[in-house]
């Protein structure tokens, strides 16, 4: 079994050598096809034409100019190429030390001065791999673009907005800095402070004051320099002043209570994610009106596996398990804007069956496509160059027979910065269950 | 328009909420004392309370003949709906931390006090560090959310801890290669709390020399705002209270000189159980103590502990409350037998023992003027009891907050089944779908 899927990974290897190898042909159009372009209205029959990375033309009536590879799109979708909103794809895992009795990696600290569990000035951008494994599985899955975090800390760093293909991280990154991602990362008292959640948010409320007031003495100091103590350079508040919005985790409505006054709090642009419980009508109610997007993990609750057969859930937990695929379409009817996020999900299968069960739980597809499009591309400020199939856009396409998400739908190809991509044949046998096939 | 029109109808039967409670035994804990009638209670506090009360007409009537009603049961001390760690101990000065800011209106245990009869929290940090968390009162709203809980203009607090706690919480586990905390004594207890109000009485400077300049008309830049030093400054400024979990006398007189010194009040000495050693200076220097029933020896620092701490106490003219130090709600949830343990162990009135954990406790947290006795004006925060309420036998039926009723025996009993049949139901679905899945996508 490993041996004939090493077979096939070498022979895709030489299907990409020589695609690279032959002569990029200038243009691109896929006719004939069904062209899902999400800013406006599905085209029944049309044309696509790309040209160096962009979109060049779309509609019923456009024909391919003469030097461009025409593909036939009979019987295809295109789609704008899937964005995966908050995504770990491409930043190296840490190291595998336990959480709770490791030692920690940082002297231990005593107080908000020692800026501790903070990394706030590192941009995912630049951490970035080129080569990690992850992007050809999601890219399988009809993703094309991540906002990539460094995911260590209470301040984690800067996003960066990445295209999942590309020779070397340069060629990668789209948007170098998309805000702070914050984590609510607690330890155990030897571990230094802060410890508690209450420690954490008030690690975070203290870093905006002391933000404030950075600012403050720098422009006293910018003004007349003389006499005056020079202000220390602190990295920490650095990256956090540089950071045009936050991302805040809440899962439970509790959580999105809290987090949703506190960014009121912090007076930053916010990003909540997580959402589980964003079904509950307790959590819209606290999320209406506030101009705060949100961001759906895509890993759903799911009852422990292997445990003793005896010990049952309780009704809370239970429902919750039963209701958090449906918060996306609470969300949607809500008008509440909000984007999808893989959390951890990397497996080409488990990310289609991911989409599959919001569909399953009142998301129509058009919604459940835009909040994989559009919607991310507008939370992030972006729509004016991502996220729908519109001229001058950049050239990312997914190409599907079948509609999208569905079971036996195949992903053709995916298309990033105007180049074709053409996902590795499923593995043989059952399109069973993903999971099982890892490592 | 016709939503508006609803929001008015709405407004308007909020309004017109009108409650009366008829035919019970009320221990008011108030002025009237203990009568036999009815209360009446409009938009949410009491209207009347006596023998001859008229029902106005559409007021929603509780028949409580033969039952037993008393002012909601306040807890001076409990660690109920809190998320994460009640304490932040990797420091041993932690007022930066706010209890406010974590708190979970689904906690269990809230509901579990309520069916107990309480009604208000002082939802404190907890112990591990010489000053601890800002800490808030909140009402048992069972079902509104973390907002809705607070207890609207009570003064919020800070904890301090002395002895064992602080002292013993800085040492790392064995095998562990954490740094020791300071302090690991009871003299650095007493110094660390020193310190740290040496440090907040500079900070209280620094800012009144920036508001001084700033109305001479100047423009400085601002002193760095630090929320550590903040709340202590707040206690500078008796903005906040302060709670101090203690046991042994000489730390009490301890604390009483530090606050002396830096001119500030303890509000409340907790647990306090070599309090009746020092009752005297404990009632000169104006704090309260809120002790337990009749624990003692669960640590070398309770040694000395008695039953009669409250009533010894109480006698030498201390406020004294007994709290429940709950996490879980369950000892929460019968206070009415801890405070009537008063009895036996000192012989106090009903009354004065009832009053250890409704009106003292009240007045401990400074809300006294809206709840903790059963007068006209006052917050209608009740509790119907079956039975007499200092008896074991006792159960709490009904209880009202504000005048809603956040809990009721009988609908909770008889909400069970429809609740096991909905969790029957979910668990019979995720078992199909598991089925399903192990079958594969057809």
């Amino acid at each position: 079994m490993k041996q004939r899927r090493l077979l096939v990974l070498i022979a895709c290897c030489v299907l990409c050598a020589v695609a690279v190898a032959q002569p990029e042909p200038t243009a691109i159009a896929i006719r004939n096809a069904r062209i899902v372009t999400v800013s406006g209205a599905a085209i029944a029959k049309g044309t696509v034409v790309l040209r160096e990375g962009l979109i060049e033309s779309v509609g019923e009536n456009v024909a391919p100019p003469a030097d461009a590879m025409v593909i036939d799109g009979e019987g295809l979708t295109v789609y704008p190429g899937l964005i995966d909103a908050l995504s770990a794809w491409g930043i190296p895992s840490p190291a595998p030390a336990g959480r709770g009795g490791a030692a920690p990696a940082e002297p231990r600290a005593w107080g908000p001065e020692d800026r501790p569990q903070t990394t706030s000035w590192i941009k995912a951008g630049d951490l970035i791999q080129s080569n990690d494994r992850r992007f050809e599985a999601a890219r399988d899955a009809g993703f094309t673009s991540a906002a990539v975090f460094p995911n260590r800390g209470i301040f984690c760093g800067q996003g960066s907005l990445i295209n999942l293909a590309g020779q070397k991280p340069a060629d990668m990154v789209l948007v170098p800095t998309l805000g702070q991602l914050i984590a609510l990362h607690t330890s155990p008292f030897g571990a230094g402070f802060p410890s508690a959640l209450m420690g954490v948010i008030s690690y975070i409320r203290q870093i905006y004051l002391d933000a404030d007031h950075y600012v403050a003495v720098k422009a006293a100091y910018q003004q007349d320099p003389r006499g005056m103590k020079r202000p220390d350079y602190d990295r920490a508040l650095e990256g956090v002043l540089e950071s045009k919005r936050i991302l805040l985790p809440a899962n439970r409505w509790v959580e999105i209570e809290r987090m949703v006054r506190f960014a009121e709090e912090l007076k930053q642009p916010t990003i909540l994610y997580g959402m589980r419980e964003g079904f509950d009508a307790r959590s819209v109610d606290h999320l209406k009106g506030k101009n705060m997007p949100v961001l759906v993990s895509l890993k759903w609750p799911e009852a422990p596996r292997d445990r003793n057969p005896d010990e049952v859930d309780s009704l809370r937990v239970l429902e919750d398990r039963a209701k958090a695929p449906s918060s996306p379409a609470v969300l949607n009817r809500a008008g509440i804007p909000f984007a999808f996020y893989s959390d951890g999900i990397d497996q080409t299968r488990d990310l289609e069956r991911a989409v599959k069960k919001a569909i399953d739980n009142g998301l129509s597809r058009d919604a459940a496509v835009r909040a994989l499009t559009l919607s991310p591309a507008e939370i992030y400020g972006v729509a004016d160059r991502l996220g729908s199939i519109e001229k001058g856009k950049i050239a990312n396409l997914v190409v599907t027979r079948g509609e999208i998400f569905d079971d036996r739908t195949k992903v053709e190809m995916v298309i990033i910065d105007g180049k074709k991509y053409t996902p590795a044949p499923p593995p043989p046998g059952r399109g069973g269950a993903a999971t099982e096939n890892r490592p | 328009m016709k939503k508006i029109l609803l929001l008015a109808f709405v407004a308007l039967a909020v309004r017109a909420e009108v409650t009366v409670i008829r035919n019970a035994t009320i221990m008011t804990e108030g002025a009237k004392g203990t009568v036999k009638g009815s209360i009446l209670v409009r938009d949410g506090k009491i209207a009347e309370v006596g023998e001859n009360v008229l029902v106005p007409e559409g007021a929603t009537v509780i028949d409580a003949n033969g039952q037993w009603v008393i002012p909601g049961i306040i807890d001076c001390h409990t660690h109920i709906a809190v998320d994460g760690n009640v304490n932040e101990g990797s420091v041993s000065v932690s007022s930066m931390v706010n209890i406010k800011d974590v708190i979970n209106p689904e906690d269990i245990a809230i509901y579990r006090a309520l069916a107990g009869g309480v009604t208000v929290g002082n939802v404190l940090h907890g112990s591990a560090n010489a000053i601890g968390g800002q800490t808030i009162v909140i009402k048992m709203r069972w079902g509104k959310d973390a907002d809705g809980l607070i207890f609207e203009g009570a003064k919020p607090g800070l904890k301090f801890a002395l002895g064992e706690n602080p002292k013993r919480s800085g040492s790392p586990q064995p095998g562990s290669n954490a740094p020791l905390r300071y302090p690991a004594t009871r003299m650095g207890v007493e110094d660390t709390i020193r310190e740290a109000f040496n440090e907040a009485v500079a900070y209280k400077a620094e800012w009144d020399k920036y508001a001084a300049a700033v109305s001479a008309g100047q423009h400085p830049v601002p002193p760095r705002k630090d929320l550590k030093l903040e709340a202590l400054k707040e206690v500078l400024e008796g903005k906040r209270y302060v709670h101090a979990h203690c046991y042994r006398a000489d730390e009490i007189l301890m604390l009483i000189r530090i606050a002396d010194d830096y001119g500030f009040k303890i509000r409340t000495f907790q647990h306090v159980m070599e309090g009746y050693k020092v009752a005297k200076e404990i009632a000169a220097h104006g704090a309260g103590a809120s002790t337990f029933s009749d624990w003692f020896g669960f640590k070398m620092e309770v040694f000395d502990a008695t039953a009669y701490n409250a009533a010894i106490m109480a006698s030498k003219g201390v406020l004294v409350s007994v709290n429940s130090d709950s996490e879980n709600g369950e000892l929460m949830g019968r206070l009415n037998t801890e405070a009537a343990k008063a009895i036996k162990y000192g012989g106090m009135s009903r009354e004065n023992a009832l009053a250890l954990v409704t009106l003292n406790p009240a007045k401990q947290l400074g809300v006294d003027d809206r709840v903790g006795s059963i007068e006209v004006g006052k917050d209608a925060d009740l509790v119907i009891y079956d039975k007499d309420p200092l008896s074991e036998y006792a159960k709490a039926q009904k209880v009202l907050i504000d005048g809603h009723k956040y809990f009721d025996r009988d609908e909770d009993i008889s909400g069970r089944a429809g609740r096991e049949a909905e969790k029957q139901k979910l668990l019979e679905m995720e078992k199909q779908d598991q089925a399903q899945r192990r079958r594969g996508p057809q």
